[in-house]
């Protein structure tokens, strides 16, 4: 595998008593695609969470190119380049899409390979943001908040982007487009988690794949593998 | 020429000629104590409306500010440095009370901010070697800028409608500014504006520091209004009461708390000399916003008013429609 973008070491976390994550490890090379599956309550998002800072684990260690970034608070993750497009968007519904863009915008690191994000490389990306970008983000379609989600991720100019569940609750014609675009930010050497229910969508995409059940990591193999292998993925993930 | 910059220039218009048009110097004074007001409110919905932070304390920043003016004349200092000291004292005020408020937000925030208001209320109603106690500091003079006499209703008027001017302008910049957009950001999603990397806390330590300044100015205009100082002013009654101008108003937006100002004043101080229970008449006003316009009166007109236009198109729309072959 290429050099390391993000991995998480043997971390357990806790939501009050629960103990929903149970010593997890995995690793997202350099502008690779990780899918993280698994079904409700697995302990995806509580990855996300904990990879943010969001939540604190009470063992193990998050690395993001080579630093160790367990225990900062959110914003300093986020210098470190790390940005998340969160599940049901959380748009900031009362500012304009223009707005929401430029609240998130950050310079890109120095030593940075890849153009800058500004609101124009988002909006070319996003035609249809363009043409609203005078709107009220509430007033947007839920394929649109996502897309303005993810711009505005984009915008913080990361190096490594977390993505939870980016198809929720979108019409199969809208995910298809969004599919397109993270194919396109995995094209452009962008390091992608990208957190799915559905893992279609997800095998097509990803470089990796790693499977959660009940908090603990089930499967770490690649789309390839995993057919040749025929694991049974119901097993994982329920009916799908 | 667009609607809003026509209504704009209305506005502007009419407070630059109220002392024309107004019937006398008793209604000039009460301009100026919307204007000043206003001032205030509008510093109260840098928090409010901006943050989502309400608080229950502000009168207390706006009395210490007044206190200091007096203070600092009553022992012999110039104007100038009178307002610049209320000014830094109102900052550093407003610094302490953001540094031990923010530690919540929601209900704490409020019940925090209650008691450091109830404390200021306190202090300045038992330290009387500092605050006179009950009997109060009174002004005896309003500067003089440039040799421009603020003695009479109208030129106090005119320079309280140049500092409201400039407020509502700087309000402007700071809500369309990358800030504003923070700091609203940090009203509706504080856990993600963390994880885009924004200290949150700072940010509404800064939107305190902006709210500060604004109530500071009011209190000092104030007490140049009245020429009198006491600790009524930094009682509960008056922090709810400027509440009340944001919150009937428009919390959040920019035109809502001058609105709701002028209700307050108006229902205050002309209203109370032809009804005896105006505080009854202000509480029913109160209740019919909530109940027919919960977002304000500022909105809650714009919308009425986009749904009367809609209903006054649709008419025309279908007989349009229903004429085409």
């Amino acid at each position: 595998m290429a050099t390391s973008a993000l991995s998480l070491k043997n971390i357990d976390a806790y939501y009050g008593d629960s103990h929903v994550l149970t010593d997890v490890s995995f690793e997202l090379g350099e502008a690779r695609m990780l899918g993280l599956l698994g079904r409700n309550g697995a302990g995806k998002s509580t990855c996300m969470s904990v990879t943010m800072g969001l939540l604190a684990p009470r063992r193990g260690e998050v690395v993001v190119f080579g630093d160790k970034v367990t225990g900062l608070s959110p914003e300093m993750v986020a210098a470190q380049g790390v940005a998340l497009v969160p599940q049901g968007r959380r748009i900031f519904k009362s500012l304009t899409v223009r707005e929401n863009l430029m609240v998130a915008a950050r310079k890109p690191d120095a030593g940075s390979k890849h153009a800058p994000w500004i609101a124009e490389t988002v909006f070319a990306m996003f035609p249809r943001l363009a043409e609203r970008h005078k709107q009220i983000a509430a007033h947007l379609s839920g394929g649109e908040q996502q897309m303005l989600a993810i711009g505005r991720a984009l915008m913080g100019n990361p190096r490594v982007l977390l993505m939870d569940e980016p198809s929720e609750g979108l019409a199969p014609q809208i995910v298809a487009e969004v599919m397109a675009t993270i194919r396109k930010l995995k094209e452009s050497g962008l390091s992608i988690v990208l957190v799915e229910q559905n893992p279609r969508l997800v095998f097509d995409v990803a470089d990796d794949i790693v499977i959660l059940n009940t908090g603990r990591v089930a499967v770490v193999s690649t789309p390839a593998q995993l057919d040749k292998d025929g694991v049974d993925l119901t097993q994982h993930l329920g009916v799908f | 020429m667009s609607a809003r910059l026509i209504a704009l220039g209305i506005a502007f218009a009419t407070l630059v000629t109220v002392p024309y048009w107004m019937p006398g110097d008793y209604y000039i004074n009460v301009a100026s104590q919307i204007l000043f007001y206003a001032i205030f409110a509008l510093g109260l919905n840098v928090l409010v409306g901006y943050a989502g932070l309400v608080s229950l304390g502000h009168a207390g920043l706006f009395g210490i500010a007044a206190y200091a003016t007096a203070y600092m004349l009553q022992t012999g200092y110039g104007h100038t440095a009178a307002i610049v000291v209320a000014l830094i004292v109102g900052i550093a005020s407003m610094a302490v009370y953001a540094v031990l408020s923010l530690r919540s937000t929601g209900i704490g925030f409020i019940m925090i901010t209650l008691a450091l208001g109830e404390i200021l209320w306190g202090l300045a109603y038992r330290w009387i070697s500092l605050t006179g106690g009950d009997n109060g500091i009174s002004v005896r003079t309003r500067p003089e800028p440039f040799g421009f006499s603020l003695a009479s209703p109208n030129t106090f008027y005119y320079t309280t409608l140049i500092i409201f001017l400039l407020s509502v302008a700087a309000m402007a910049v700071l809500v369309r500014s990358p800030f504003g957009a923070s700091l609203m950001g940090t009203r509706d999603q504080p856990r993600r504006m963390n994880a885009l990397g924004y200290h949150v806390w700072m940010i509404r330590f800064y939107a305190c520091l902006v709210s500060g300044l604004l109530t500071a100015v009011s209190g000092i205009l104030f007490v140049y209004y009245t020429q009198f100082i006491s600790p009524q002013t930094l009682a509960l009654t008056s922090s709810a009461e400027v509440l009340l101008m944001v919150i009937s108003g428009g919390a959040g937006t920019l035109l809502g708390p001058i609105v709701g100002a002028t209700l307050v004043v108006v229902v205050k101080t002309v209203v109370s000399g032809f009804i005896e229970r105006w505080n009854f008449l202000l509480g029913a006003v109160f209740v019919a916003i909530v109940i027919l316009m919960p977002e304000g009166l500022v909105p809650g007109s714009a919308r009425l008013w986009r749904l009367a236009w809609r209903k006054l198109n649709a008419p025309a729309k279908t007989a349009a429609t229903e004429g085409e072959p």
